[in-house]
């Protein structure tokens, strides 16, 4: 079998003495899409948050436990190097404001200090863009701000920013929660693309969604991973009565 | 109860009624052909097919319904699956009765009770009619330990088919006067045959909604 992409093994999160991410064991093979679903407050964004180390950036999170990153440990990394590895895309839109569409694709560069020739840069945007289902409908306006655009065009700009920095995941924290069904599902439409280069970890709170995008599914409750599996598998014959409760609806 | 676990109570209920009036078809063309009782077999032909025929169309749009407004997944998803099948197989139950009583109908006299006897004719009416019956129960109670039963049954069913050739032939030798009466009995045989199937059938599916395991083309356990 082929090394996964990210591996975590034993691994725990804690806000002070909450112990909110317990004991996780995963594999995430390489150009897969995971969904990641479970009820409010189990614990899906927290080890999201803990893949590129976002987590620790809170007063008092602490974690501890193997996160591997292509078999290299990613506690182990500079910070900033693995955030460029593992690419983050938010629940709500969040474009750089004051930037146009073009300087939001390479703020990460320019963020990072990294010095690009206008070719370089010219390239790095149209190939984002087009990666992210954009290009086509921003082409002509490359230079007006990013915010102009519409919910569902600002998420895949944010996406294109993700991924310009070719990173190797991309970690997508609800990343349609705040979008209407048909931006919902250009974005739904684009993951299917986007996993023949990356490898995409989507935490979702729409169990349909996680359905249709994703190859592998896990499902978290009170800070444990109780099943990960096929996403067929989840959906037509899941083994653990919590999972068969929480996507049956029947959960209490 | 949630709205949905309410609709597939209603849905089971359906189907348990649905299944009811069929094993009331069977029943009747039973009763009609031992009794040679002409109204009996019309009442199978005219009132009970179009009233499970209505039962048919009603639990596939209910399913359809339900697939629609609920997306179902997981043991919920089996259930609609599998109630569209049994559908689908007791609505043909239904059809191989209506086929008996249409026999009879057209029969010009009754039955000649040797040819009942020698071909165990009513004895494997007896055990299709168990066999209905206890897929409906294994349905009700969904006990996947009497769905496998059925299994075993249907092949005393395909046993007495089988030997049903050579003793409609040896009849028919000694009873030439008789041969019309002969046939009818061998294709009600194979109806009866065909019922084992359908239950069977029906058995897997009701395996494959209690505990996801698919047994169709598969030996039996």
């Amino acid at each position: 079998m082929e090394r996964p992409v990210i591996k975590s093994v034993n691994f725990n999160a804690f806000f002070g003495t909450n112990h909110v991410v317990k004991n996780v064991n995963i594999e995430i093979p390489k150009h897969n899409a995971i969904a990641v679903m479970g009820p409010s407050g189990c614990g899906k964004t927290t080890y999201l948050r803990c893949i590129n180390r976002l987590h620790e950036l809170t007063d008092g999170a602490t974690s501890n436990g193997e996160m591997l990153l292509n078999g290299e440990e990613v506690y182990g990394m500079h910070p900033i190097f693995a955030r460029l590895k593992i690419g983050m895309v938010f629940q709500r839109p969040n474009p750089f404001p004051n930037l146009s569409i073009y300087d939001n694709v390479i703020a990460g560069y320019k963020l990072n200090g990294l010095k690009l020739s206008k070719a370089e840069k010219d390239n790095i945007v149209e190939q984002s863009l087009t990666k992210a289902a954009l290009w086509n409908e921003v082409k002509d306006s490359i230079h007006k701000k990013g915010t102009f655009l519409s919910g569902g065009q600002q998420q895949r700009l944010c996406i294109a920013r993700a991924i310009a920095m070719e990173p190797e995941v991309l970690l997508l924290d609800e990343p349609t929660s705040a979008l209407d069904p048909i931006s919902t599902s250009s974005i739904e439409e684009l993951f299917h693309d986007l996993k023949k280069n990356y490898t995409l970890i989507v935490v979702t709170h729409n169990m349909q969604q996680a359905a249709r995008v994703s190859d592998k599914t896990a499902f978290f409750y009170m800070g444990e991973l109780v099943e990960y599996d096929d996403t067929k598998t989840m959906f037509t014959n899941p083994k653990d009565t919590r999972t068969q409760n929480y996507i049956t609806g029947r959960f209490s | 109860m949630t709205q949905f676990e309410v609709e597939i109570e209603e849905l089971k209920k359906e189907m348990i009624n649905m299944w009811v009036l069929v094993e009331s078809q069977m029943e009747k063309a039973r009763q009609a052909m031992i009794d040679f009782d002409k109204d009996l077999a019309r009442e199978v032909v005219l009132k009970e097919k179009k009233r499970v025929n209505a039962y048919e169309l009603k639990i596939d749009r209910d399913c359809e319904n339900m697939f629609a407004l609920y997306q179902p997944v997981a043991v919920d998803l089996r259930f609609l699956l599998a109630v569209l099948k049994i559908n689908n197989n007791l609505e043909r139950i239904g059809d191989i009765a209506d086929g008996i009583a249409r026999y009879i109908i057209e029969l010009p006299e009754p039955f000649n009770k040797d040819i009942l006897e020698q071909t165990q004719l009513l004895r494997m009416f007896d055990d299709a009619m168990t066999v209905l019956s206890e897929t409906k129960i294994a349905f009700e109670t969904e006990d996947t330990t009497l769905a496998r039963s059925i299994f075993k049954k249907d092949e005393m069913l395909d046993e007495i088919n089988l030997k049903a050739n050579n003793v409609v032939a040896e009849y028919i030798k000694g009873n030439p006067d008789n041969i019309m009466q002969a046939l009818v009995v061998l294709s009600i045989i194979r109806k009866l045959e065909r019922v084992g199937d359908q239950s069977t059938n029906i058995a897997e599916e009701i395996i494959f909604y209690v505990e996801a395991k698919v047994l169709k083309h598969h030996k039996k356990a």
